[in-house]
């Protein structure tokens, strides 16, 4: 059977960027422009996700790192048992990063408790707000072992 | 007055082969004819029987002879995807668009044990999707190498990450089995795009169904089996909703097809969420159908009664199946499928049936809202498809066609003050096909979509 010509497939290694449970999704928006153009194939999950929707994308999409930017302060509610999720949907070695507002009670705890708290949850990777996104992409790059 | 010249369209059902005659000049509908199936000895007497019959009542030369076929279960095809809730369910909704039996939905790797399944099952056509473009690829050459390596003699159709595509077939080539290749139907995580693998299983259907089905020697007096029943159902729903060149389409419109097995709910529609709505889940086909296979007025009665009384019965309507004897009626009904309604009460109480299968089955068919709760307040999350807003909302099938009153079972797909978070239509026109020709129309948009739209809008009765 004839079909039209199709587009070429976009095979850069794929990124999946998300929120969880939150509607706040500028920082994805923002992400995803920067890791675009730092060479990787974007998907964007969207929104108000269950931590189920976001492992089913990954594993879809073939995920190699999951990027969760969360703005309301809850994201360890959020985010504790998704490493667990990867490991048993057969994603156990893809990147998870987290970066946002991260905590409620930020201004009253150091940043690297911050970031211990979530690195125990077992993200790769931990950023506050004030990271440039082009910081997250070289990161990327890095850990997934691609040229600069 | 030279004679006419007609277009003959055909049904072949499990238990009627039904025909209607179009003059394709006036046009107008000229003739009709049924004949007891007769798929299970030879399908082309009963074939022959309703052509003679037409030429009796119409006279003048047939131009053009199309088919549909729902004989022997219809197509039934089984869907192989990587996550059940999305290229599983891509593939599902792809399948049931085409107008195909969903027989059973595999997800993930397929096990020996699911092989032994698909065996048993000996479906028509296997529809194998994973994986986004350039997503994963793994599960499906996986699956194909399995497949490959079965019994299983179903034509496969490819529908999976392109990036997979090459090596997929060389795989199921390798292993005899017969296959095409159409576009991933879920490209991209956000994007379903179910059309090219609809058109494909709708290709298969015509080459290889008809023979396994023996439909074969009745091909050679029409010019074509052109698709299964439901997808014929489908057309005619898209051509009223889009219509042709010069005539404009109604716009969103619901088509609901009450059987005596199965209740079917196609929406051609928008699926644009409204306002302050969030989309969650997969994204929504245009045209979409679903299938309740517990939902029907003989076949399944007995658990449309049941389902019935789950819910509510705060309805005039919905009394009737709470009254004494409403439960053996329907026990009798499912063991004795021919029987038709001959009192009052029994016209009541298919009625009552039919408003319980339209209920379900759009309940199941619409998307729902589900209210959480964010940062700043509530947020409106929308699941499956917002079908507040169609135009028209059309009834098909016995019921509507020559029930006593069609209304009051078609209104029971309307929405509701006590189903808030339920987006069924609020105030379409309703409709209903009470010459049966919806099918019929459906298979003669493929040739004459203006004339078949034209004779749709007439024959279509509208409520007041």
């Amino acid at each position: 059977m004839n079909t039209p010509a199709e587009p070429a497939v976009d095979t850069r290694p794929v990124v999946l960027l998300g929120v969880l449970k939150d509607i706040h999704n500028l920082g994805v928006l923002i992400l995803k422009h920067a890791l675009d153009r730092g060479g990787f194939h974007v998907v964007n999950a969207g929104a108000m996700l269950s931590q189920a929707e976001l492992v089913n994308a990954a594993v879809e999409t073939h995920a190699r790192a999951i990027l969760v930017s969360s703005s309301y302060g809850m994201a360890a509610l959020d985010a504790e048992g998704l490493r667990g999720r990867c490991q048993e949907a057969g994603l156990g070695d893809v990147l998870l990063y987290i970066g946002g507002n991260l905590s409620v009670s930020r201004q009253n705890r150091q940043w690297e408790d911050i970031e211990a708290e979530f690195k125990a949850l077992g993200f790769d990777r931990v950023f506050p707000q004030s990271v440039m996104p082009v910081q997250v992409a070289a990161q990327l790059r890095q850990d997934l072992g691609l040229p600069a | 007055m030279s004679a006419p010249k007609l277009a003959v369209l055909v049904d072949f059902g499990s238990t009627y082969t039904k025909a209607v005659a179009v003059d394709l000049e006036r046009p107008a509908l000229v003739a009709r004819a049924q004949h007891p199936s007769t798929v299970d000895s030879d399908i082309t007497i009963g074939l022959d029987q309703v052509l003679a019959d037409l030429r009796r009542q119409a006279g003048g030369e047939v131009r053009l002879c199309l088919a549909s076929s729902s004989a022997r279960g219809g197509l039934r095809l089984v869907a192989v995807g990587l996550v059940p809730e999305l290229t599983a369910e891509a593939a599902r909704l792809a399948a049931l668009g085409a107008g195909a039996k969903v027989v059973k939905v595999f997800s993930h790797e397929l096990t020996r044990a699911d092989v032994d399944e698909i065996e048993s099952l000996r479906p028509d056509l296997l529809l194998l999707a994973g994986g986004t473009d350039g997503g994963n690829r793994e599960v499906i050459v996986r699956n194909a190498r399995t497949l490959a390596a079965s019994r299983i003699e179903a034509p496969v159709i490819v529908a999976g990450n392109r990036v997979a595509r090459d090596e997929v077939l060389a795989l199921l080539r390798q292993g005899g089995k017969p296959c095409h290749a159409t576009a991933n139907v879920l490209p991209e995580l956000d994007r379903l795009d179910v059309e090219p693998a609809r058109a494909v299983i709708r290709d298969v259907f015509v080459q290889r169904i008809v023979d396994a089905k023996g439909l074969d020697r009745a091909l050679a007096r029409v010019d074509g089996i052109v698709m299964p029943t439901p997808a014929a159902v489908m057309q005619a729903a898209e051509l009223l909703s889009q219509g042709v060149p010069g005539e404009p389409g109604w716009g969103d419109v619901m088509v609901v097809d009450v059987g005596g097995a199965t209740t079917d709910v196609h929406s051609v529609a928008e699926a644009a969420p409204g306002e302050g709505l969030v989309p969650r889940g997969l994204p929504e086909p245009h045209a979409k159908r679903t299938v309740e296979g517990d939902l029907g007025l003989r076949v399944s009665a007995q658990s449309v009664i049941e389902l019935a009384h789950a819910r509510d019965l705060r309805s005039d309507l919905a009394q009737v199946l709470a009254a004494p004897g409403a439960r053996e009626r329907g026990d009798f009904l499912a063991a004795h499928t021919e029987v038709l309604a001959a009192s009052d009460a029994e016209r009541q109480l298919d009625a009552a049936m039919a408003a319980a299968c339209v209920d379900i089955a759009v309940e199941r068919h619409v998307g729902h809202v589900q209210e959480a709760w964010g940062v700043h307040g509530p947020v409106k999350l929308l699941r499956g498809k917002d079908l507040r807003g169609v135009k028209a909302l059309v009834g098909v099938g016995g019921v509507f066609a020559h029930g006593a009153d069609p209304w009051p079972a078609l209104q029971a797909a309307l929405a509701r003050a006590d189903l808030p978070h339920s987006l069924r239509p609020a105030a379409p026109a309703l409709l209903q096909d009470a010459h049966y020709l919806f099918y019929a129309m459906g298979l003669l948009a493929t040739r004459e979509p203006a004339i078949a739209l034209r004779l749709l809008t007439q024959s279509l009765v509208r409520k007041e």
